[in-house]
């Protein structure tokens, strides 16, 4: 059995990224990108089902930039098998990334694919279930357990107000949450190992995909700030203050 | 043309969000339908008639909706968007676990766009929203033919009662059987829930267990009636459910009181509760970013501070 886990480069979780004075974008020059922390929770439990017997093949995707090639090593490192780039420098909105998985899947025949449920940059939470849409297999976003038998998936979602468990017929697509595990670091010789595993490049026209963004950015400005507050001495003052000062109590 | 709302819901009752979905739906002009997928869902069906502004709600009810899954509940939005004959210009969902799993299946299959977790109306195809944790506000147009949009809810007011929509049932579209629902866990909690909250009583990793959690929090979000959350470090660590959770990545809110124990303030929190109308942080540590978004900050030791707090409310 294939598993296929996309995986995006994005500003690294600790970085505050500024806000452009143009007010065209963020800027990311020059700041440390990394794996998109749920995708990296996407490619640990790819690789648990492979090294407990239930998968066969874990194959990383990235759609981008010629960088990405860095977040498919890195996906390499911690176990995918090999990767595929889907290499351009056009702005990719969920829907186009939907589409160039969709292509990929119906050429690789995975039978699950594990992806983030959102990317840290432009916090969407779409792709998945875009991509799950597209194929017509059924989904199960959230999750914070997988488990993989004979063409069906017992997924733990995460919902709102606690948990649900939903039985899905395979291939289907599986979006994960922050508790579902903790990703290992890759070691030393497991970095070395995957600069030599197999990375193939293609282009979005390769699969016939129309990747013109749907949505234009108009303009993108910092949030209001909220002014600094007071620092009260003791918990009497606290709760004064906010009987008479904020009336919220 | 209108404006599709798909009612989140448990049958018997509409979720407060979709309240706040139908006044976002307010500010793009044009008629407000609202679409209850549902089985036996009546009494929400009865709710959702009678909101302000609100002049049409289509009904699905089958047997086939009880586990309300992405797949079936996308299909039938699908069904009620192609019927309209292209009338139906903007379909919105509130930005909670149901919308987000959802609305992208029904995004792809019109083949459009999906705009999510939108906090501001510009006109009928331009949008605010949140990226990069909220550091930045994004105004994006859209070029689609419908608008396929997910609302924050804590940015819009929950629309009130006085309607008289009118009720028209379609037909239910046949199950897709791609999916089982085996069961579910609710938290069972007499406290209110964190969307809905007017006080939310939050602890981080400075609570230092889940049993302090419980032991030092609890009461004071008893006695002021508030809801528990916590960060992202707390639920890591195991202190509580996923579902207390504030942040990027969990829960936004943005209640009247938002009450930081023993929480850092890391940005991705942050991001989930700086829209509050008061913020309050204890923590021991001076330094912590946590201060420098609230109004009235406390350094102590939380585990003297809030029993004391609880005893004064």
């Amino acid at each position: 059995m294939k598993i296929l886990v996309p995986v995006k480069r994005v500003v690294d979780y600790n970085v505050k990224v500024r806000v452009k004075s143009d007010g065209t974008g963020v800027d990311i020059a020059n700041v440390k990108m990394s794996m998109n922390p749920f995708d990296e929770i996407a490619v640990e439990e790819a690789v648990r089902l492979k090294e407990a017997g239930v998968a066969t093949e874990v194959v990383a995707v990235s759609c981008g930039v010629g960088a990405c090639q860095e977040t498919l090593r890195t996906a390499m490192a911690i176990g995918a098998d090999r990767g595929i780039l889907v290499e351009t420098d056009a702005e990719l909105q969920p829907l186009a990334v939907a589409k160039l998985l969709k292509a990929l899947c119906d050429k690789e025949q995975p039978q699950v694919v594990i992806c983030g449920k959102q990317a840290i940059d432009d916090d969407a939470n779409q792709t998945g279930q875009m991509l799950s849409a597209l194929m017509g297999w059924p989904q199960a976003t959230f999750a914070s357990k997988v488990a993989v038998s004979a063409g069906k998936a017992t997924v733990t979602r995460e919902i709102d107000g606690g948990l649900e468990t939903l039985e899905i017929a395979l291939p289907a697509v599986v979006t994960t949450d922050l508790r579902l595990n903790e990703p290992r670091y890759a070691t030393l010789p497991n970095i070395m190992k995957a600069k030599k595993k197999p990375l193939e490049t293609i282009k979005p026209a390769d699969l016939g995909v129309d990747v013109t963004p749907r949505l234009t950015t108009l303009k993108v400005v910092e949030p209001p700030k909220r002014s600094a507050g007071v620092m009260v001495a003791d918990v009497a003052q606290l709760v004064d203050k906010l009987k008479n000062e904020a009336k919220v109590l | 043309m209108t404006v599709l709302v798909i009612a989140e819901h448990d049958n018997a009752s509409l979720k407060g969000a979709t309240l706040n979905t139908v006044t976002a739906a307010s500010r793009l002009g044009g008629d407000i339908a609202v679409l209850v997928v549902g089985s036996a869902a009546g009494g929400a069906v009865e709710a959702a008639a009678k909101l302000a502004g609100v002049s049409k709600v289509l009904v699905a009810d089958s047997a086939a909706f009880g586990d309300q899954s992405a797949e079936n509940v996308a299909a039938q939005i699908l069904a009620v968007v192609g019927a309209s004959g292209a009338s139906i210009s903007h379909v919105l969902a509130p930005a909670t676990t149901y919308g987000k799993n959802v609305l992208p299946r029904v995004a792809a299959l019109l083949d459009v766009a999906q705009i999510s977790e939108i906090v501001g109306i510009e006109s009928a195809d331009t949008f605010v929203r949140p990226i990069y944790a909220g550091n930045a506000l994004a105004t994006v147009k859209s070029a689609d033919p419908v608008k396929v949009i997910t609302v924050r809810t804590t940015a819009f007011e929950a629309a009130g009662d006085g309607g008289a929509a009118t009720v028209e049932h379609v037909t239910p579209v046949a199950d897709c059987g791609l999916s089982k629902l085996l069961g579910r866990e609710l938290t069972k909690s007499a406290r209110p829930e964190l969307g809905a909250a007017k006080i939310i009583v939050s602890g981080g990793r400075g609570m230092g267990s889940g049993e302090n959690y419980q032991a030092i929090l609890a009461p004071l979000a008893d006695k002021l009636g508030a809801a528990l959350g916590a960060s992202r470090a707390a639920v890591d660590a195991g202190y509580v459910p996923n579902d207390y959770q504030v942040g990027q990545t969990g829960k936004i809110v943005a209640p009247q009181l938002y009450l930081a124990v023993g929480i850092s303030g890391a940005i991705q929190h942050l991001a989930g509760m700086k829209d509050s109308k008061v913020i309050v942080a204890i923590n021991k540590d001076p330094e912590a970013p946590i201060f420098q978004v609230a109004d009235y900050g406390l350094v102590a030791d939380l585990f003297e501070a809030v029993p004391q707090l609880t005893a004064a409310v």
